[in-house]
C-alpha cells in the first residue's frame, strides 16, 4: 500500500510517498502565502513524478505549522510527532531532537520507541529560526546557501549583542562598516541563533544522541556553531528537511490520525523590570 | 545619466529650534542635556531654567560623532559654545560616549523628569518608544521614577519596528499615522508578533489587494496592542503620557487609547507661557530635558560645581 507524509511549513512544504516504507518519491517547494494552494500543486507534482494517481494513495497525514490547511489529507498530526517518528526509523539510538525550519524552532524528548517525552518550542520570533539566517545573508549580501562555506572559514567567534532579527540585521551592517570579515560575521550569526537554540533544547533536556533535522540542519556551519553551544555531538540525518513528512507517512502507514502533545512555549524573556 | 534619488521612507524630519524670545548673554545658569539614543539623537539647552534651543537629528555611526552633530546644529547661529555650559548630562543608549558631558544619568530617569517638564505634575504613567525600544515608566508627582518596564531586545512595539513597515508599505513614516484612519472600517490587526513575520503578512495582504491605508492600520493596530502588554504588566496610574516619536504617530496612539480605555494626555506644554509663545511641544526631547533640569538642580543643590569656562 502506498501512503503520503506532507509536511506544510512557514516557508516550505515537503511531500513524501512511501511504500513498505520505502521512499518512492519526494518533492519539496515553497509554501507561499496561499499554503494550501501550494499543497494541492505540489502533491500533484510529486505523484507525477512516482507515476502516480491520488487514488493510488491509501491514507495522507499532514503535519506543519499549516498541515491543517491540506484539503486532502486524513489526518494531522503535531509537528513533534512526526519528527519522531522520521527520526527514530533511521536513528534508534536518537533521544533529543532539534528541529530547526524558516519559522519555528523546536527540541523534543523522545521514548526509545520514538514517543514524546516533552517538547519546547520557540514560535513567533525570526530570532532562532532559519529567517534569522536568510535575514542576515541578506544584509552581507550572499547567497544563503553559502553561509556554512563562509561560517567554517571562520578561525574566531565575536559576540553578536542582538537577540532580534531586525535589530540583529543593523548589528551586521555595522560590523561590515567596522571591516569585520564576512566569514567572522557568518560564524557570529550561527553562534547567536545556535545559543538561543540551545537554551530552547536545554529546556526538556539534552539527552544522547542528538539529532538535528529541519532546513537549517542543512547549513553545516550552523551545525557546528550547535555543537558548540551544547557542548555535545549532533547527527544530521540525509535530507534532514524531509524527516518531517517522513515521519507522517509512516503515521500514515501505521493508520494513526491523529496525536496529542503537550508543548512548553518558549517565550524569550524580552522585557526587563526594575525599580528607579 | 540621472539617477533617480532613492527615496528613505523612515527618515523622519530632523528638526532644531532656538527661542527668539531669549538672549542666553543676560541668563545666568546655562544647563544642557544630550540624549544619543540608538536612532536619534536630541541636544536640549535651557538657560535658567527656560527652554532656550534644541535640536533632533538621526544618530550617525558612533556616539561622540552624534553628541556634537545635535549640539553643534542646536548652537549654530547663536554665538553660544560648549564653553558657555555651566552643566552637561548625556544620557540615552549611548551616554557613556557624550564627550561634553560632565555626567550620565539613565534614560529613565530623564524621560519621567522631562515628561513631568512638559506635560505637568498630573503625569503618573510616561510611555516613551525610542528607536530600538520601549518603555513604560510609573513616576510621582515630580517625575522621580516609581517603576518601570523596559523591552530593548525585541523590535516589535519599537521604532524601528514602523521604519521597516514604512520602507516596505513605501509611505513615509510621518505619514502613516493619518492615513491609517482614512479608511472605511477597522480591519483585523496583524497577526504576527514579530516585525519579521509581520512583514510577510503585509506582502501578503498587498498582494490580495487589500487598500494601502487599511494595511497601515492594520499595523498600527498591532503594534498598539503590543504597547499595551508591556503597559499592562506595568499598570497604567493616571495620567498618562506618551513621549518619544511614537507620539507623533495618531493611528498607533489612538489605537491604544481604544484599547487601553484611557485617553493619553493631550500633547502641549503645561505652561501657559509657553503654549501661548508657540514653543514647538516635541515629544522627542523629553529625555534631553529631563537631563538638563538634572543639570540643574544638581548645581542649585550645590552638588556639582560649574564646568563653565566663559
Amino acid at each position: 500500500m502506498i501512503f503520503a507524509g506532507i509536511d506544510v511549513g512557514g516557508k516550505n512544504i515537503h511531500i513524501v510517498i512511501t511504500k513498505n516504507s520505502t521512499t518512492l518519491a519526494k518533492v519539496g517547494g515553497p509554501a507561499g502565502i496561499n499554503k494550501a494552494e501550494a499543497a494541492e500543486k505540489l502533491y500533484d507534482e510529486v505523484l507525477k513524478r512516482a507515476g502516480l494517481k491520488r487514488g493510488d494513495v491509501t491514507r495522507v497525514v499532514a503535519t506543519g505549522s499549516s498541515g491543517s490547511r491540506v484539503a486532502f489529507a486524513n489526518g494531522v498530526i503535531p509537528d513533534a510527532a512526526a519528527d519522531a517518528r522520521g527520526v527514530i526509523q533511521f536513528i534508534p539510538s536518537a533521544r533529543t531532537i532539534i528541529d530547526v525550519g524558516g519559522e519555528e524552532g523546536r527540541a523534543i524528548k523522545i521514548s526509545p520507541e520514538g514517543k514524546v517525552l516533552d517538547f519546547a518550542i520557540n514560535e513567533r520570533c525570526a530570532a532562532g529560526t532559519g529567517t534569522f539566517v536568510d535575514t542576515m545573508a541578506r544584509a552581507l549580501e550572499v547567497p544563503v546557501e553559502e553561509m556554512a562555506k563562509l561560517s567554517l572559514k571562520s578561525t574566531r567567534s565575536i559576540p553578536m549583542n542582538a537577540q532580534c532579527a531586525v535589530f540583529g540585521e543593523s548589528e551586521v551592517v555595522s560590523l561590515i562598516h567596522q571591516k569585520t570579515l564576512k566569514h567572522d560575521i557568518a560564524r557570529a550569526v550561527h553562534d547567536a541563533i545556535a545559543g538561543r537554540i540551545g537554551s530552547v533544547a536545554r529546556i526538556v533536556g539534552l539527552e544522547k544522541d542528538v539529532v538535528m533535522i529541519g532546513g537549517v540542519a542543512k547549513n553545516a556551519g550552523f551545525v557546528e556553531s550547535l555543537k558548540r553551544a551544547i557542548g555535545m555531538d549532533v547527527e544530521v540525518p540525509d535530507d534532514p528537511d524531509f524527516v518531517g513528512a517522513l515521519g507522517a507517512a509512516t503515521a500514515a502507514a501505521a493508520g494513526v490520525l491523529e496525536e496529542k502533545v503537550k508543548a512548553k512555549v518558549v517565550e524569550k524573556e524580552k522585557i526587563e523590570e526594575g525599580k528607579a | 545619466m540621472v539617477e533617480a534619488k532613492k527615496v528613505e521612507y523612515w527618515r523622519w524630519p530632523e528638526s532644531v529650534w532656538v527661542n527668539p524670545a531669549i538672549d542666553w548673554h543676560k541668563g545666568k545658569v546655562i544647563t544642557v542635556g544630550v540624549d544619543v539614543g540608538s536612532v536619534s539623537s536630541k541636544c536640549v539647552v535651557m538657560v535658567d531654567g527656560a527652554l532656550y534651543a534644541y535640536s533632533s537629528m538621526r544618530t550617525g555611526s558612533d556616539s561622540p560623532d552624534s553628541a556634537w552633530k545635535v549640539v553643534n546644529a542646536a548652537l549654530k547661529d547663536t554665538g553660544m559654545t560648549v564653553n558657555n555650559f555651566d552643566y552637561c548630562i548625556g544620557t540615552g543608549y549611548g551616554r557613556v560616549n557624550v564627550p561634553m558631558a560632565q555626567q550620565t544619568i539613565t534614560e529613565i530617569a530623564c524621560h519621567a523628569r522631562g515628561a513631568n517638564w512638559m506635560y505637568g505634575p498630573e503625569v503618573r504613567t510616561v510611555m516613551d518608544m525610542g528607536g530600538q525600544d520601549c518603555k513604560a515608566i510609573r513616576c510621582d508627582d515630580r517625575g522621580k521614577v516609581l517603576k518601570f518596564m523596559m523591552n530593548d531586545k525585541c523590535a516589535a512595539g519599537t521604532g524601528r519596528g514602523m521604519e521597516v513597515f514604512a520602507d516596505l508599505i513605501r509611505v513615509p513614516v510621518w505619514e502613516i499615522g493619518s492615513r491609517s484612519f482614512q479608511i472605511d472600517k477597522e480591519p483585523p490587526m496583524i497577526s504576527s508578533t514579530c516585525v519579521v513575520f509581520a512583514k510577510t503578512e503585509v506582502v501578503g495582504l498587498l498582494q490580495e489587494g487589500k487598500p494601502e491605508n487599511e494595511i497601515m492600520a492594520a499595523y498600527c493596530a498591532a503594534m498598539a496592542h503590543r504597547i499595551l502588554e508591556l503597559l499592562n504588566r506595568l499598570g497604567v496610574e493616571d495620567k498618562f503620557a506618551i513621549t518619544g516619536g511614537i507620539a507623533k504617530n495618531i493611528g498607533v496612539v489612538g489605537r491604544l487609547e481604544k484599547e487601553l480605555g484611557k485617553k493619553t494626555m493631550e500633547q502641549v506644554w503645561v505652561r501657559p507661557d509657553m503654549r501661548e509663545a508657540k514653543i514647538p511641544f516635541d515629544t522627542m526631547i523629553a529625555g534631553g530635558i529631563g537631563a538638563a533640569l538634572f543639570s540643574q538642580a544638581l548645581l542649585e543643590r550645590g552638588k556639582v560645581k560649574s564646568a563653565r569656562k566663559a
